[in-house]
């Protein structure tokens, strides 16, 4: 699933500093199932802004929405009602469902209040970890159904560099927190399936120009287009 | 007389060949543009070691780049080992870059992944990592001995580079760790230079795995040697730099002296002891000496090993290069 985080607040004062009629629209996809942008989390958000422009003593009007999915256009006409009663769209979906809504709804200036942050799962209640960098050209096959170019600091093709210690990576993650090392995860899976030799094999330079490298990528299936 | 074909003639490699014990060092730019510490710490080291190593950005802090400072050095009297990492560089700045250290009369290289970019003085920087080490080792080796770019396009005149590569025989999974170094001499590494050893113990049971792997026959190994300039460093180095394996022995012998320069002696002590009980392991063919900041410690260490003169000729004077090139390093 993407995952996203809201944005501090005052910086989503900043961005909507100036507009008194703005709509909250939240998604109730993978934002809402990492708790980040749903349907409740809009509501909140709307009325943490309502809450500070009566303090400030300013004039808002502010509700919110919510798309089952902010990402396709289907789900965007089911709340374009709501979306045509304001001129400022406050979009907490992922980056995706932000600039589908900025496209579907032309007239509007939809703004962000949430940074996307990665493709990954919940590792516990509450904790997410990144798990696919969307590359364009996986690898898991022979890293044992681990992913080198997210989880390892490097992106390392060719197992663990000189900083993998007790299982750790020497980097550590925003907030001091110790980070698994990929390739000793990897060793250990290969080892434990027998596929040792996969280690031994060196893996040549990585075709980036699949990744973003190569410009916006762009996807079509020929046989399920319409004719 | 039979012709010797030189992978880059390079001074190193003639020592190496040459079956001499070999004494590499390491000189960290300047945070600066002042080419003149370069000058001054080649000027300190040469006589005293066979080559420099010039650091790339080490630690992700920036520095005066590694080519012009291998340069410098070069200019100074000494050989250059060019660091070159892949964090700060893709495969097409890392391969003009080896074209032009070669057309300067650059003759050694090292190939590293490079300290993560979260250490450094610019944590915001994207890191690149278009290649590992180990695919910059192989990439290296296609310049030199086939003539090709990365993406196979020819090119009339090569780099020769002798390859070097870095292994940390104490980190984890140690019982990888031989088999990266074999994948790194299967990618085309002629040389490699350890993490600095403390712990000697556990770099003897690496060379061991080294020497049942035949690895010591194919790639020249030059143990990490970091003179301890005092209790406080070592301390550090013990908690809190990656990859480092300090014994606490080793801590509290250079704690036991007096602040300053009774731990520097302590330290510089060690470091001797050390290279003499490396140069007794089978396959270990010379010391690379990584001075912190204490280049000045150097010619005294190498001196009380016994490691000097250096040679100062090379040593294999029948032997030819195989293509003499107009490239080289005049100055």
């Amino acid at each position: 699933m993407i995952t996203a985080e809201r944005k501090p607040f005052d910086e989503i004062l900043a961005l909507t500093a100036g507009h008194d009629k703005i709509l909250v629209a939240g998604c109730e996809t993978c934002v809402a199932v990492c708790l980040t942008g749903g349907e409740k989390e809009a509501e909140i958000l709307a009325s943490e802004l309502r809450m500070k422009a009566q303090a400030d003593g300013r004039e808002l009007t502010c509700e919110h929405t919510a798309a089952i999915r902010q990402c396709e256009w289907e789900y965007l006409d089911m709340i374009a009602d709501k979306v045509a009663e304001y001129p400022v769209i406050l979009s907490m979906a992922c980056g995706i469902g932000i600039q589908a809504m900025a496209e579907k709804f032309a007239d509007k200036l939809v703004l962000p209040a949430v940074n996307t942050n990665m493709l990954g799962m919940p590792q516990e209640h509450a904790v997410w970890l990144e798990r696919c960098g969307a590359c364009g050209d996986c690898v898991l096959g022979v890293t044992g159904g681990i992913c080198p170019i997210v989880r390892c600091s490097k992106s390392l093709l060719n197992g663990p560099c000189g900083g993998s210690h007790d299982g750790k990576c020497e980097v550590t993650g925003p907030n001091g927190e110790e980070i698994e090392c990929a390739w000793q995860l990897i060793h250990d899976k290969l080892r434990a399936q027998g596929r040792e030799d996969l280690l031994l094999a060196i893996t040549p330079p990585k075709d980036w120009s699949k990744s973003n490298s190569g410009g916006p990528r762009k996807m079509v299936r020929k046989e399920a287009k319409p004719v | 007389m039979s012709a010797v074909t030189w992978k880059s003639g390079s001074k190193l490699e003639q020592i190496l060949a040459a079956g001499s014990f070999a004494v590499t060092g390491e000189c960290g730019p300047p945070k600066s543009a002042d080419g003149s510490v370069i000058a001054n710490k080649a000027r300190m080291l040469a006589g005293y070691v066979d080559a420099v190593n010039i650091t790339d950005n080490q630690t992700a802090v920036v520095r005066i780049a590694s080519m012009a400072s291998a340069h410098i050095a070069q200019d100074n009297g000494v050989e250059a080992v060019m660091q070159v990492t892949c964090r700060d560089r893709n495969r097409l700045a890392i391969q003009a870059d080896i074209l032009g250290a070669a057309a300067l009369g650059i003759k050694n290289v090292l190939c590293l992944t490079g300290d993560h970019i979260s250490f450094g003085n610019h944590p915001q920087a994207k890191g690149v990592h278009d290649l590992d080490s180990i695919q910059l080792i192989r990439m290296f080796k296609d310049m030199r001995d086939e003539k090709r770019f990365q993406c196979g396009d020819e090119m009339t005149v090569e780099p020769r580079f002798l390859i070097g590569c870095a292994e940390n025989p104490f980190a984890d999974p140690f019982d990888f760790r031989v088999h990266r170094l074999k994948k790194k001499v299967l990618a085309g590494a002629d040389f490699v230079q350890t993490q600095c050893i403390f712990n000697v113990p556990k770099f003897k049971k690496w060379m061991e795995q080294v020497r049942a792997e035949g690895l010591h026959q194919e790639i020249k190994i030059l143990a990490g040697i970091t003179p301890i300039k005092g209790a406080g460093m070592a301390r550090y180095m013990k908690s809190s730099v990656p990859g480092m394996d300090v014994p606490q022995e080793i801590v509290d012998r250079v704690a036991a002296k007096e602040k300053g320069e009774p731990q520097q002696a302590e330290g510089k002590k060690l470091a001797v002891e050390m290279i003499k009980e490396l140069a007794e392991i089978e396959g270990v063919a010379g010391v690379h000496i990584m001075a912190v900041e204490w280049e000045q410690a150097v010619p005294e260490i190498v001196e009380a090993a016994g490691l000097t003169p250096r040679p100062s000729q090379p040593p294999n004077r029948g032997a030819r290069r195989d293509r003499e090139c107009d490239q080289q390093h005049t100055s």
